[in-house]
């Protein structure tokens, strides 16, 4: 204890003279245009509805797992979405599925993922004092505030949030009279994604222009560390798809309130024949889908660059494939664009289509494999250290695994058709996207938690956190597949209904039960994530002996990260335990000529163009180390 | 009082778990425990282990259930094409099983063999073009071998329906199901959204001479051994018709005719009598959310022997039979066709005109 306080003493004097920034409360917290603060902002409002995201699933699988008990206990929160005896109502079930998805996909998985990662590492990975435009990417925040408030009070209002389920498929979106969620919530809903895809626009655009201009001098793409690859190419995927949505949603709101027929047609409802003639819902399901796919990566491709990051700095290893992952990253990212219809085999799509697009969608399989059997030979070899962040990493891949193969079956059209919105669907994704995505959220906020407040997180506390989400995590979504296959579909309030489906009560109490448990080791980590930034042991400068760039700032880097100038790269991210190096990694800012003895010709051979010219930023480079 | 109890000992439970975390800390200061290197320490050696065990334990859970419960999570067979996609899912299954054990032992083996030990050095592979091409080209051609069943078995299924097939219309609507035969005449009648009423349920054009003999049922029947031909429609929002023993399953839009052709090979009595089950039926249900009633949008499904199929068909009663009222709707030139179609008598005609004077 007195070493930690002596260290804050320390710090705190020697950083007096350093700060060149310096503004008032409003502008350093709230209306920051530091990239380091704003990632801060997108992972507490992240770990805000993620919390909230997770207690909406723990409700209603209270509902699926005890279907026969009273939750009265409830009402205080629900009021009367609590019905007479004590059940939940079948229509707030929907509006928590829907919520539930909205908000871990969009709010928890999008904002807070790619919010605080690319924010966060970026200028600090390549090397730059902040975003292209600080202005800009405030604005993104802010406009994601917006967003999160206008979805959070629709969980208020009267007649209930959005209940269509995420993907909001009309008429049912559509029509206030088909459904209670479809009224002022609904609205809401589009409103509050309309200002999310605006958000998620100023910093993807922020993000792709930082990459490709603001690196370091000798920071090339082929030196770029994969977290930074994985953020470019899912702002990429973000800029060219999230624009559909939105054209998507303003269609559905032309036709809930200007009285269009985009997608209504022949309708009858309420004792009522609608006006509406010639649209087609299915032209809905093709715009969502154009977003809603690549989405899937925009969740997942994050992850799996800070997993790569993780991976390698904690195994002491290069990465196994740099450019085959990079390669990978590419290809699932073109793909992710011309497989959307494979969630449509049986809407009643052209069964030609189906038949093109299960071609294409088992195709990405292939860059899927390569990165796993890349992340396993990574691990080959190794010396590892299971930090938190390693941990979840390793999790991570092995989500990615076993949700990725169940995709297989999902992809070919001809056995989706018995699969297709039953329960084995919710695992497969819940696995491959949900988890791997989180499990990747996780591992980064374990990961550079020391660079975010200077302060190290409990590695006890967080192993305790990662066993019981890991394990919690397969037990609720493992059995699911089962239960799938059995036929059983998504999205029921109750299953008694059906003699099919009058069965797994046991693994559906499991499953809820592991649920309630997975959600309860969060608050582990919560407490661990707030108590240690303010009484966590102090940071060394470099806790994981990494070799990238964000570890060469100050403890507490202010606006600005480097004090002095930016350091130059000479080396790619990964040289981990190279033979012949004193030390296991060598940061990418050691130039060559200072390392002949773990050099490779090749390498040797580089050492004129580090000297050629450059000799100021290898001096500069020299000191800063 | 008794919730106020619960509250104080979780809070009471939590403060002492907090307490400990502190005192863990301080005791770890005050040793001055070597912490520079994240690996150092027992909690490494643990952790490994504990992948081990987690790939042990979760293996063995794995093949258990799968191979124990198979009885369990399979739905019993009734129709031709549900033996090649259940084939293709079993061959699918089979293979990306073998997969997901093996690279998860892998992994999980592999973070435990390469644990950190003091003084190791790991080994600096940062790549190998064999390997990369190896595992490239491998799941290439399983999954070409993939692609190719699945688009064989998905055309079968997904071909045009013979011009001898039993043609029947299902309609879904908020929260039920409905269903239309197109009567002795073997000819749907023409139907438009704006003449539904609490009777018309299908919005039946009375101006169609097809539409006089169509009928309704409870319960669906379909004859065993012939292709049916489902045509699904939907009036107000999507549904979606699951029949999860002829793995059928097709979305049900509005302003829109979807459709999907099956045989199924079981009757109702042959499944009652292979499950050892006499109350067993076959199920319709929905597979898109549709609303509040989503969960209970249910209706049996009945297999008949083809002549029984027949039998039944022939007891069916003409939808405008049972609506005489609507005879009123078909215009003066088409009524006796009409009353010839439907089958009705002459008391119902009587008790017709009784309400048309």
């Amino acid at each position: 204890m007195a070493t930690e306080e002596i260290n804050v003493v320390e710090e705190v004097g020697h950083e007096e003279h350093d700060h060149d920034h310096h503004g008032n409360f409003w502008t350093t917290y709230v209306f920051s245009t530091d990239h380091k603060t704003i990632a801060k902002q997108f992972l507490i409002t992240g770990i805000f509805w993620a919390l909230l995201g997770g207690i909406l699933s723990v409700i209603f699988r209270l509902q699926l797992g005890f279907p026969e008990s009273s939750i009265e206990w409830l009402r205080p929160f629900l009021g009367d979405w609590i019905t007479g005896d004590g059940k939940l109502d079948p229509e707030f079930y929907l509006a928590l599925v829907t919520m539930h998805g909205t908000i871990m996909v969009f709010f928890v998985l999008t904002a807070g993922l790619s919010g605080t990662f690319s924010n966060f590492l970026i200028p600090l990975q390549i090397g730059a004092r902040d975003m292209a435009s600080g202005f800009m990417n405030m604005l993104s925040y802010w406009f994601f505030f917006a967003s999160s408030v206008v979805m959070f009070t629709s969980l208020f209002i009267e007649t209930g949030p959005a209940s269509g389920g995420w993907v909001i498929y009309p008429p049912l979106s559509a029509l206030p009279q088909a459904v209670n969620g479809s009224g002022l919530g609904m609205t809401l809903w589009l409103v509050s994604m309309a200002l999310f895809i605006v958000s998620t626009l100023l910093g993807g655009i922020n993000y792709i222009t930082t990459v490709i201009n603001m690196r370091t001098k000798g920071m090339s793409f082929s030196k770029l560390p994969l977290t930074i690859w994985a953020f470019f190419l899912t702002a990429v995927i973000g800029l060219l798809s999230f624009p559909v949505l939105f054209s998507a949603a303003l269609l559905l709101i032309f036709d809930r309130h200007f009285g269009t027929s985009f997608f209504l047609s022949d309708i009858y409802i309420n004792g009522e024949a609608l006006p509406n003639q010639g649209g087609s819902p299915i032209l809905f399901q093709h715009l969502f889908w154009f977003l809603g796919h690549p989405e899937v990566y925009i969740v997942l491709l994050p992850a799996l660059g800070i997993t790569s990051e993780v991976i390698s700095t904690n195994a002491r290893k290069p990465i196994f494939g740099y450019y085959a992952m990079i390669g990978s990253m590419l290809a699932i990212g073109f793909l992710s664009f011309i497989v959307w219809a494979h969630h449509m085999f049986v809407t009643g799509m052209n069964p030609f289509l189906g038949s093109v697009f299960t071609i294409l969608t088992l195709i990405i399989a292939v860059p899927s494999a390569i990165k796993v059997f890349n992340y396993i030979t990574t691990l080959w070899g190794g010396n590892i250290r299971f930090t938190p962040g390693m941990m979840f990493s390793i999790g991570l891949v092995s989500f990615f695994i076993s949700g990725g193969l169940t995709g297989i079956a999902l992809g070919n059209s001809a056995v989706d058709i018995q699969l297709h919105d039953t329960y084995f669907v919710v695992a497969h994704f819940h696995l491959v996207m949900g988890s791997a995505s989180f499990f990747g959220l996780m591992a980064g906020v374990y990961h550079w938690f020391p660079k975010m407040f200077g302060r190290m997180m409990s590695n006890k506390l967080g192993s305790i956190h990662f066993w019981l989400t890991f394990a919690g995590v397969y037990l609720v979504f493992f059995p699911m597949h089962y239960i799938g296959v059995a036929g059983f579909p998504r999205r029921y309030y109750s299953f008694t209904n059906f003699d099919t489906f009058n069965d797994f009560t046991d693994l559906n109490v499991l499953v809820s039960i592991a649920a309630i448990v997975t959600l309860a080791a969060q608050f582990i980590f919560l407490f661990n994530f707030f108590y240690s930034i303010f009484r966590g042991k102090l940071a060394p400068a470099n806790p994981w002996g990494s070799t990238t760039l964000e570890w060469t700032t100050p403890r507490f880097p202010k606006h600005g990260n480097w004090p002095g100038e930016i350091p130059a790269v000479y080396r790619w991210p990964y040289d981990y335990s190279k033979p012949g190096a004193d030390e296991d990694f060598i940061p990418q800012t050691v130039p060559y000529s200072e390392t002949p003895e773990s050099n490779t010709p090749a390498e040797n051979e580089k050492i004129k163009l580090e000297t050629n010219g450059d000799e100021i930023v290898v001096k500069q480079n020299g000191d800063s180390h | 009082m008794f919730e106020f109890l619960i509250a104080l000992g979780v809070l009471l439970i939590i403060g002492i778990l907090i307490l400990m975390f502190r005192v863990e800390i301080l005791v770890g200061v005050a040793r001055k425990k070597d912490d520079t290197d994240p690996g150092s320490g027992s909690s490494n050696n643990v952790n490994a282990w504990l992948f081990i065990l987690f790939a042990l334990v979760g293996t063995a859970l794995f093949l258990w259930y799968s191979f124990g419960e198979a009885d369990r999570y399979t739905l019993p067979l009734a129709s031709d094409h549900g033996f090649e996609t259940d084939q293709l899912f079993n061959i699918t299954m089979w293979i990306t099983g073998v997969v997901f054990v093996i690279t998860n032992i892998v992994l999980f083996y592999f973070s435990y063999r390469y644990r950190y030990r003091k003084g190791q050095k790991a080994v600096y592979y940062p790549h190998n073009n064999k390997l990369e091409v190896i595992w490239t080209v491998v799941p290439a051609i399983v999954m070409a071998v993939l692609i190719g069943k699945g688009l064989i078995v998905w055309g079968d299924i997904m071909e045009d329906a013979p011009d001898n097939s039993e043609v029947i219309e299902i309609m879904g609507y908020q929260f039920a199901w409905d269903v239309r035969y197109s009567g002795k005449d073997n000819e749907f009648g023409e139907y438009d959204y704006r003449n539904i009423d609490g009777a018309n349920l299908f919005g039946l054009d009375l101006e169609d001479e097809g539409s006089y003999d169509d009928f309704s049922a409870l319960e669906i029947h379909i004859p065993k051994g012939q292709t049916v031909l489902l045509k699904i429609r939907a009036r107000d929002v999507l549904h979606s018709v699951f029949l999860p023993h002829f793995r059928v399953k097709m979305d049900a839009v509005p302003g829109m005719i979807t459709q999907f052709k099956f045989v199924a090979n079981k009757s109702t009595q042959e499944m009652r009598d292979e499950l050892n089950d006499p109350e067993f039926n076959y199920e319709l249900a929905c597979t898109e959310v549709c609303g509040r009633g989503h969960f209970s949008m249910r209706k049996i499904l009945v297999v008949d022997e083809p002549e029984d199929y027949a039998k039944w068909k022939e007891q069916q009663k003409a939808w405008l039979k049972l609506n005489p009222d609507y005879l009123s709707k078909v215009p003066e030139n088409l009524r006796e066709t009409a009353i010839v179609k439907a089958g009705l008598t002459k008391e119902d005609i009587n008790s017709l005109e009784a309400s048309l004077y």
